[in-house]
């Protein structure tokens, strides 16, 4: 193809995303569009993935069996996520194997956030609320995301993801109900969590370096400084109401703007953790290795099997 | 990795969520065989009781048309207004038409 050929299809694709048709997988992309959609994707898909592990350190260790139940479903639809979105990404022409290797050999980035241990209970109600309200407002806007597959996938997420954050604010209203120990707990939870959830919506706009594309292929519908607003002036209502305190001393409604003023986040921590030396990095990206080899065996197994009985088939049939 | 072993193949999940409804395509997923394929379509798609009934085919055979081809495909059917009822000029005093 001619550089001309090239441009005029690029012209064409963009028109197309400007009138708010969908790309679906065989149709004509440019090669940026396509490998800036398998990076995302794969890192959502490695996000639930990873982001499966610092609650599943809870599942066994649950306060009752109604709490048991509710986070061994969400951890679940975790998986099942991943599962959405791998799909999804594989239909771009790079496959599961491929996939799982970046995330493996530390190629490909998962959110930053699940780098963080999980020390108590309440951290279950804090990323709950938190992290799964600072991904909602993340994802929501996805589900009109130009990329067909992408989008599909995000509608189903974001259907199920709100349940998420609900069990998760109920185990957060439950302790500051109880005890004075329990509302510490509470408290605790909510003053690790707070930044990093912040930090969560991504850097702020002037250090986000795929800003701009993104927003022309519809990758993202507002920027991350205005994600992280919306996150913050949500949510205060909602601490107000545990009767929890926001660990920010510079958080203050602006009756000018609209919205709250808070304070400094520390970019420095967050390019840390990015880069490997959060708490748990190593940890989470050799339980999830130690996964998948230790569980080669039951896939072969399963393979060999298929192909026996493939093969009795055939036998029985001449 | 296990490079020298097989992969588990690609399957297209189809999801009937009601009696009534037309299966339709849900997404994919690896599993080894088809058993294991139905049993893992149910854990992935339908944990909320999406469904009442399940297809699933390997993925490899499904033959696509090519977004392409798609002038020589759909487009004699654009100049066809013939095939439609409005095309049909009938005064305004006939009825049940």
């Amino acid at each position: 193809m001619s550089e001309q050929e090239v441009k005029n299809l690029e012209e064409i694709f963009e028109q197309k995303i400007a009138r708010d048709e969908k790309i679906e997988p065989k149709d004509w992309m440019p090669e940026k569009y396509r490998k800036t959609h398998i990076r995302q994707m794969s890192q959502h898909a490695h996000s639930e993935i990873i982001g499966m592990l610092p609650e599943g350190n809870w599942i066994t260790r649950a306060p009752s069996l109604r709490r048991k139940v509710a986070l061994l479903a969400k951890v679940q639809d975790e998986a099942g996520h991943g599962l959405y979105l791998y799909s999804a990404c594989e239909t771009l022409g790079i496959s599961r194997e491929e996939l799982y290797e970046q995330l493996h050999t530390g190629k490909a980035k998962y959110s930053s956030i699940f780098n963080y241990p999980t020390v108590t209970w309440a951290d279950m109600g804090a990323i709950g609320w938190l992290v799964d309200g600072a991904a909602i407002i993340n994802q929501v806007p996805l589900c009109s995301t130009s990329f067909g597959p992408y989008a599909r996938a995000m509608v189903r997420v974001c259907k199920e993801e709100s349940f998420h954050q609900r069990q998760g604010y109920e185990i957060m209203l439950t302790l500051c109900r109880g005890s004075e120990e329990q509302k510490q707990m509470a408290q605790d939870a909510l003053n690790r969590w707070w930044w990093p959830s912040l930090m969560m919506l991504g850097p702020t706009d002037d250090a986000s370096t795929h800003t701009e594309q993104s927003m022309k292929w519809k990758l993202k519908r507002k920027t991350n400084d205005e994600l992280r607003q919306q996150f913050i002036d949500q949510t205060i209502p909602q601490a107000d109401i545990l009767g929890l305190t926001i660990p920010d001393k510079d958080l203050k409604w602006n009756e000018e703007t609209g919205h709250y003023d808070f304070g400094e986040i520390n970019w420095d921590e967050f390019w840390q953790v990015v880069k490997g030396h959060g708490p748990c990095n190593k940890e989470r990206l050799q339980t999830r290795v130690d996964a998948w080899e230790n569980g080669a065996w039951v896939r072969d197994a399963a393979m060999a099997y298929s192909e026996k009985k493939a093969a009795k088939k055939v036998q029985k049939a001449s | 990795m296990s490079d020298n072993k097989k992969n588990w193949p690609l399957w297209e999940v189809f999801v009937r969520s009601k009696n009534g409804l037309e299966h339709r395509h849900f997404g994919s997923l690896h599993a080894a065989d088809e058993e294991m394929a139905l049993e893992n379509a149910r854990d992935v798609y339908t944990r909320r009781s999406e469904g009442v009934s399940i297809w699933v085919v390997q993925s490899k055979n499904i033959t696509a048309s090519n977004p392409e081809e798609n002038g020589e495909m759909f487009e004699p059917a654009a100049d066809k207004v013939y095939r439609h009822p409005t095309f049909y000029d009938l005064p305004d005093e006939v009825k049940h038409m």
